[in-house]
Parts: C-alpha cells; sequence; structure tokens
C-alpha cells in the first residue's frame, strides 16, 4: 500500500492520462442471450485495471471482443481516442492489443520458438521464416521476461510452468500496447506466481496498458492500480483499488453480501461400505488406505498434483492400480472398468465435465440414461418413454434448467451439465458417488445449490466422496477430511482437528 | 428441491418434423430427381428386368456400407474392406480346388471374414493403433495373399448350386442379393436405432472418453464392430464370387472407397457421432440409379466416377452453403 501511495503521487505523465484503449458503451448478445450489454473500460497506459466478475459476468466475452474473435453488436472500440475496429484476431494483434489466455493454445510439436512467432514469424528472402532472426528474437524475449528457455528446444519437452512463460512471450512478441492476462496464475506454483508479479512489474515500466482477470482477490490487491466489475454482462463500478476493500468488491460481484453458509447437516453415519486398502499405482498414488460409511461426507483435499484426482480415476477403473483391495458393502470386489465400478455401485463425477463427464452432442435424456440403459430397455432394445421418464425423475429432481429433455447437453450452462452428469450417475441408483472438484467453475449461487444437494444425498444415505482444493467447502461439507500430498495420505482428519491451518500445514508438508 | 422443480418437456420438436427437415429427406429428393431424369434420358431405364440389374451396382457394397457406418459413427474406419473380399473369395476359390462343397464355402468365406474383422479389431482396440493406419496396412496385407496365392490365374469351376447366392431370383425380378440386401438393411436400422448397443455406438463416436466414463466398454463395442464389418465383406465376398463365377486376386479392386463414398452421402459423419441406416439405403441407390442411368447411355466408366465424386462433394456442399447464405 505505501509503496502504491508512493507511486501516485509521482507527476502523471502526460500519456498516463490518455487512456490507450477504451470500450464505449459495448453489447454484445447471442441468441437468446446478453452477454454484454453498453459496459465500458479504460485502460491506461503503465497501469494494471483488474477485471472482476462471477462466471458468467461477461469476462472472457470483452476479452474475446478485444482480441477480434467477436464482434460488438453496439457501442465503440477506441485506440487512443480514435474507433477502430478489429475483425479478425490479426487485427487486434496489429492494433497492438495482445492476450495471455486461461488456457495457453500452444502446440507441443513446434520448437518454443515458433511457438512464440506462430502467425508472425520473421520473413526472410523470398518469404520464407528466417530460422535464425526467429531463434534470436525469441531468446531475446524470453530473456527479457527472465526465462532460461532454449528456443531450439520442443515445447512438449518443457514443464507446465515453462509452457506458461513461453505463452507469455508470445503475446510479448508482437509489439503490444495493451496486454490481457485472463487468470494467469491459475495453473501456477507460488514461485511462478511471485515471477508473474515482477513480471507485470516489468510490463508497467515499459508503459503497457494491462488488464488482468482473476479470482484471486489478494494478487488483485496486490498488483492492480484500478478494478472494474462486471455482473451479468453489465458494468456495476470500478475506480482505484487503494479506494475499496475486498468486501466492497464481493458485493459487487453478486449484488449481495455474501458469506459462504454451508447446509446444516446431522452426522449420523451407517454401516461400512467401502473399504480401501493399499491402493498403490506406479507413479500417481501408493498406499492409500481408508474406509467409508453409508451417509458419510469425506472430503479429500491437497494441492494439485497430489494424486487425488488420479486415486479416484484408479477407483472408479480408469486406470488399474498395480497393487491394493477394495471391499463393497463387505464384498471383495475387483475393479478393471468403469463399466464394472458402475456395476459395483460406485460411480465417479469428473473434474473435466465437458471432456469426462457428459457427451455434449447427445440430448440429456440419452446422456442420462447411459450408463441405465440396461434397465431401461428390454432384452438390449431401448424403450424411449422408460428413458424419458428415468431422466425426467432424476434432473427434475436437481431442478435442472432445460428448454426440453431433448436438448444437447453441450447447448446448457455449466452448472446444468454439471446437473446432468449427476442426474446420470444418481440414476444408477449408487452406493458411493465420488465428485471431483464439483463446484469448480460454477458461480457462488449454484454452488450453495450443488452443497445442499450433497448433504441430502448424504442423508439419505449415500456414501459421498468429495475431492475439493477449496478449503472452505472442504471443511463446510465434510464428516471426515484425508489430505494427501505426493501421491500417499498425509493425515486423515476429523472433529477439532479439521482447522484450515491443519490442512494447509499437512497438504504442504510442513 | 422435488416441489420447486420446473417441468421440462421430452421435445420440442415431434420426430416426424426432424425427419422431415432431415438429410435423408433431401438425398431422398435427390433420388427421385435421378429417377426421373432417367426414365427421360433413356427408354430402357423404366423396364423391370433392367432396375432389376440396376441393383446389383450396389448390393454387395451397401451390405458391408451398412457396418461400415456403425464403424465410422463410432469414429473408427475399415479401409481393408475389399481386401477382405479378396482374401475370402480366395480361399474358396482354393477350397473348391479341393472339392469343397457350396455350405463349406459359405463357411469359408464368412470364417475369413471374422477373421479379418477380428485381426483389425485386435489392433486397433487392444494395441490402441489408429484404424486408418491398421487397415491401410491390413488392405495391402490381405490383397497382397491373394496375388501370392494366385499370381495372375483365377480360380474357377465354382458347383453350380453356388451360383445362387449371386445369380438368383427369389421372384420374378426381385433377386437374391436385392432380399438379402434389403434383410441387411433392416437388421442394421434395427441394432444402430432401437437398440443399448446402437445407443452406445453414437455415444462411443461422439465423445469415447465421455462413454468410458460412462461406464460404456469402449473397447468392446469397436471389436465388435470390426467383426461385423469383416462378416459383412464375407458375406459379400460370397455373393460377388458366386455372380462372377471366378476369383482374380484384383476383385473387388477400389471398393473401400466407393463404401466410404455411400456412407458419406448417406449423411454420416466422417468425423463420427452421427448418421443413419436409411440414409445409408437412400445413397445406396443414389449411387445405383447414377452409375445405371450413365451406363445405359454408354458413359465412360472414368466419367461415371467424376459424376459420383461431383455428386459427392455437391450433395454435402449444398446445405453448408444453405446454412451459410441463411446466416
Amino acid at each position: 500500500m505505501l509503496m502504491k501511495a508512493e507511486k501516485k503521487s509521482e507527476p502523471a505523465s502526460a500519456e498516463n492520462d490518455m487512456p490507450v484503449l477504451t470500450l464505449n458503451g459495448v453489447t454484445k448478445t447471442f441468441p437468446g442471450v446478453t452477454a454484454l450489454s453498453e459496459v465500458s473500460l479504460e485502460l491506461f497506459p503503465g497501469k494494471v485495471t483488474a477485471l472482476v466478475g462471477e462466471n458468467g459476468a461477461g469476462k472472457s466475452t470483452v476479452v474475446k471482443i478485444l482480441t477480434g474473435i467477436y464482434q460488438p453488436n453496439g457501442g465503440q472500440i477506441e485506440i487512443d481516442g480514435s474507433p477502430i475496429r478489429f475483425p479478425t484476431a490479426q487485427d487486434a494483434g496489429d492494433a497492438g492489443v495482445t492476450a495471455i489466455h486461461q488456457e495457453t493454445v500452444l502446440f507441443d510439436e513446434l520448437s518454443v520458438a515458433e511457438n512464440v512467432f506462430l502467425g508472425h514469424a520473421p520473413r526472410g528472402r523470398f518469404g520464407l521464416i528466417d530460422t535464425s532472426v526467429m531463434m534470436d528474437r525469441a531468446r531475446e524475449i524470453l530473456e527479457g521476461i527472465g526465462a532460461n528457455i532454449e528456443p531450439r528446444t520442443k515445447l512438449k519437452d518443457l514443464g507446465i510452468a515453462n509452457k506458461h512463460l513461453v505463452a507469455i512471450a508470445r503475446a510479448l512478441s508482437i509489439d503490444a500496447r495493451v496486454v490481457i492476462m485472463d487468470e494467469p496464475t491459475a495453473a501456477l506454483s507460488q514461485k511462478e506466481i511471485e515471477e508473474l508479479y515482477e513480471l507485470v512489474e516489468e510490463l508497467k515500466t515499459q508503459g503497457k496498458a494491462i488488464l488482468f482477470i482473476s479470482h484471486k482477490f489478494d494478487e488483485i490487491f496486490r498488483i492492480a492500480d484500478s478494478y472494474t466489475v462486471f455482473r451479468d454482462g453489465a458494468l456495476v463500478g470500478n475506480g482505484a483499488i487503494a479506494d475499496v476493500t475486498e468486501a466492497e468488491l464481493v458485493k459487487m460481484m453478486v449484488g449481495r453480501e455474501v458469506s459462504q453458509i454451508f447446509p446444516n447437516r446431522e452426522h449420523n453415519t451407517g454401516d461400512e461400505i467401502l473399504v480401501v486398502e493399499g491402493y498403490e499405482h506406479p507413479t500417481e498414488f501408493a498406499d492409500i488406505s481408508f474406509t467409508l460409511r453409508r451417509g458419510e461426507i469425506l472430503g479429500f483435499y491437497g494441492l494439485v498434483g497430489a494424486g487425488r484426482s488420479e486415486f479416484m480415476q484408479s477407483l472408479f477403473g480408469i486406470t488399474r492400480p498395480s497393487a491394493g483391495e477394495v471391499t463393497i458393502d463387505g464384498e471383495r470386489e475387483i475393479i478393471r472398468s468403469p463399466a464394472d465400478a458402475v456395476g459395483k455401485g460406485i460411480v465417479y463425477v469428473p473434474e473435466d465435465r465437458g471432456r469426462q463427464g457428459a457427451i455434449a452432442a447427445l440430448p440429456i435424456f440419452q446422456n442420462v440414461t447411459l450408463p441405465s440403459l440396461g434397465r431401461t430397455s428390454k432384452n438390449g432394445f431401448l424403450k424411449l418413454a422408460e428413458e424419458f421418464k428415468l431422466a425426467r425423475e432424476y434432473t427434475e429432481r436437481l431442478d435442472l434448467r432445460a428448454a426440453s429433455l431433448d436438448t444437447d447437453v453441450g447447448n446448457l450452462s455449466g452448472g446444468n451439465q454439471q446437473k446432468v452428469v449427476i442426474a446420470k450417475w444418481l440414476a444408477t441408483q449408487p452406493k458411493v458417488i465420488i465428485l471431483d472438484e464439483p463446484t469448480k467453475g460454477i458461480d457462488i449461487g449454484s454452488k450453495a445449490a450443488v452443497h445442499e444437494f450433497m448433504a441430502e444425498l448424504a442423508a439419505e444415505g449415500l456414501a459421498v466422496i468429495m475431492v475439493s482444493s477449496e478449503i472452505p467447502e472442504v471443511l463446510g461439507m465434510s464428516d471426515r477430511v484425508i489430505v494427501m500430498r505426493e501421491g500417499r495420505i498425509a493425515a486423515e482428519l476429523s472433529g477439532d482437528d479439521m482447522a484450515p491451518e491443519t490442512l494447509v500445514r499437512h497438504a504442504a508438508g510442513i | 428441491m422435488t416441489n420447486t422443480a420446473r417441468f421440462i418437456p421430452d421435445r420440442l420438436e415431434s420426430p416426424l418434423e426432424r425427419r422431415l427437415k432431415s438429410w435423408e429427406t433431401l438425398l431422398l429428393a435427390v433420388a427421385v430427381g435421378i429417377f426421373i431424369v432417367n426414365s427421360f434420358t433413356s427408354p430402357y431405364f423404366l423396364n423391370a428386368w433392367n432396375l432389376s440389374d440396376m441393383t446389383f451396382n450396389f448390393t454387395e457394397k451397401a451390405m458391408i456400407a451398412f457396418a461400415m457406418a456403425l464403424l465410422i459413427i463410432a469414429g473408427e474406419i475399415d479401409l481393408s474392406v475389399a481386401s477382405i473380399i479378396a482374401l475370402a473369395s480366395t480361399a474358396m476359390g482354393a477350397a473348391v480346388q479341393v472339392g469343397v462343397g457350396t455350405p463349406g464355402l459359405v463357411l469359408i468365406g464368412l470364417g475369413v471374414g471374422l477373421i479379418c474383422g477380428a485381426f483389425n479389431g485386435f489392433l486397433v482396440t487392444k494395441m490402441g493403433l489408429p484404424s486408418i493406419v491398421v487397415t491401410i496396412g491390413t488392405m495391402s496385407l490381405f490383397r497382397g495373399i491373394s496375388y501370392i496365392v494366385l499370381g495372375d490365374q483365377a480360380y474357377r469351376g465354382y458347383p453350380s448350386d453356388f451360383s445362387f447366392f449371386g445369380q438368383g431370383y427369389v421372384f420374378w425380378v426381385i433377386s437374391f442379393e436385392f432380399v438379402l440386401f434389403a434383410i441387411i438393411a433392416l437388421l442394421y436400422f434395427v441394432i444402430l436405432h432401437k437398440t443399448n448397443f446402437g445407443r452406445a455406438v453414437y455415444a462411443i463416436g461422439n465423445n469415447a472418453i465421455g462413454a468410458e466414463f460412462s461406464g460404456i466398454r469402449v473397447a468392446r463395442v469397436k471389436f465388435i464392430l470390426f467383426l461385423l464389418t469383416g462378416l459383412m465383406s464375407g458375406i459379400a465376398a460370397i455373393c460377388l464370387t458366386s455372380r462372377l463365377a471366378s476369383t482374380r486376386p484384383s476383385i473387388a479392386f477400389g471398393w473401400e472407397l466407393e463404401i466410404v463414398t455411400m456412407v458419406v452421402l448417406g449423411g454420416v459423419s466422417i468425423l463420427g457421432g452421427s448418421g443413419s441406416i436409411p440414409g445409408v439405403v437412400i445413397a445406396a441407390f443414389v449411387m445405383g440409379l447414377v452409375t445405371f442411368g450413365l451406363g445405359l447411355l454408354n458413359v465412360p466408366g472414368i466419367v461415371m466416377s467424376i459424376v459420383i465424386g461431383l455428386l459427392l462433394i455437391g450433395v454435402i456442399a449444398l446445405p453448408r452453403l444453405w446454412e451459410k447464405w441463411r446466416a
């Protein structure tokens, strides 16, 4: 804060008063939805503007408009005060707007330098790519951001953090004046995040205007100079970050004061339903043993990469464990495939909803009945009436919002897709349901609904395993928590031991 | 929660409405159009026996095309089908030389088809190899065996009752092959559109990982599809060998592309996930009508393949252009 105050007292140079890029009353509609309605945004040279809002608030739409992927239906984009249009991504790049995306789009089989310069490689004679110039310039840019990466390396040989640096180098390879960072720290470790902050400071001194999109308040308050809040596609507030508190930002984002409230649950658990002993995998996890009771919610906490999802997928039959035993309802079982797992009463709601959870191009009712076709059919022949009945029963229970049960799942919002996946599994009448990051990427309202529903399921006697990286969620929902670290169980906590500090300590191994 | 739930209708559009707007309807219109044009351009076209002859242009290929449609919908492909015909026909021809009778020949034809299909299926599902590579390989392998066995020779001397499969008539102008084609079409219609297995095929083609995560045994379904494609190639081999009454290693050369063309023309997405059996049936007739109509006008074969190629591109491109123009 002190530093910021000092900076503010510096005499503002002339160009600092004039925004590089301005959005003026920009509107974007899609058939049936207004993604943005008359929003305005100003980005100043040498300043970081944080763009905050819930999922679906329109942040990504703004990024896509600024990078020429979407065309606004109304309003104006201005650069240095004069109106401009970005009919293609190329035009946005030419105007000096570049973006570092949440999920970076890079190419594994190409070299680092080729990735950096893809689409605008330096040309030599006959219009061919001048490889040596490209390598030199790539090295220059990488050194400029403190990345010690050889430009000739193939991208696939780099770790995730270095790949991210390549993505940043790519964004800087065009002579950018405006840099958009869309949740740049989502996949980074604490050390890498620190390095990114340094990079942001460096970009600021170079006079670049930065639009910083993040869900993490600590980093917003650390690096942003000003903020802009969107809610439901509209601008609800902006100003200097020094003049606002975290609570005020949250209130603007959700339109009400939010304290995370978890449903009150009676912790009355029943018989042992699942016993896992000595589950092991050559590279992902080792020595996993625990028990689970009916009506219990067992939380699995750990850092990203602790092997939680890998273990759950192995329990669900996706990958084979090298050793270990499972007992379900007193019976020793061998699970070789998801089909086996479903048959034995274990189901898994994956974190990667789009790829693993739902089949986007099939209608809702077919998604719901897919694992239950044995029950809705007769001698292997489909009975559509039965399918609609089963699908209706479970989707209505989850309060699904959809035009019809014949609608393709791909046309639903993320939260509703998640409901279809959960409905699909509940329809199999499972004994154990594994929820892997069930509220990731869902807005606050839907989150509460999922939590309430989990409590309801447990109350009905279903055993729930919840993998989550959000400490409030883990503590608020679980009867017991298992903390994993580097593929092993670091601690099993219950009762008063379930405290945020304890979780973090065990997860980090300190 | 239950009392707050809102009612979600089953469908907004009746199945009939959807069918009217479908690809199959467009294709049927094309087929009828070609039929009408043909009947004006040649006086020989509207003749029961000529029309019956016309069906031989597509019956054998279509039998394989149905199985291929399922395979392509599931996101795989089998380019070795024509070579399976060659190998199965060669095996039958060799068996004839040592005096095997018609029932034995049929079993050999079906057996070779199944073995070849199982081999493809094994390489794709157990070894995890891409089907396009595997079946380009087995395409050369299977036909290569035929060439080694036969060289520039031909097998003849098939028993006279063996000729029924390719040359026999069940009733008046209705050939055995056409009846077989109709039965197989119906069978595949039921398998794809009315059974759990068919649903699994669509699910796999749209998202194989999602299907696996939904408890579908993806590898097993794909293996069965390769088996079916091999089996249908065996059946086609019996019909074709019977019709030609001889086996050369070049038998059915190039059919794999005509079969894939038929499947794609029938509205099956080459990327997998969508398509229907009625579409493939109509596409079979369209291709049969075009080649036969042009044949009656003495158009050379090479021009026919140009016309089929243009038809394929045209029928695929038109709806896209229409969509673009509307948007």
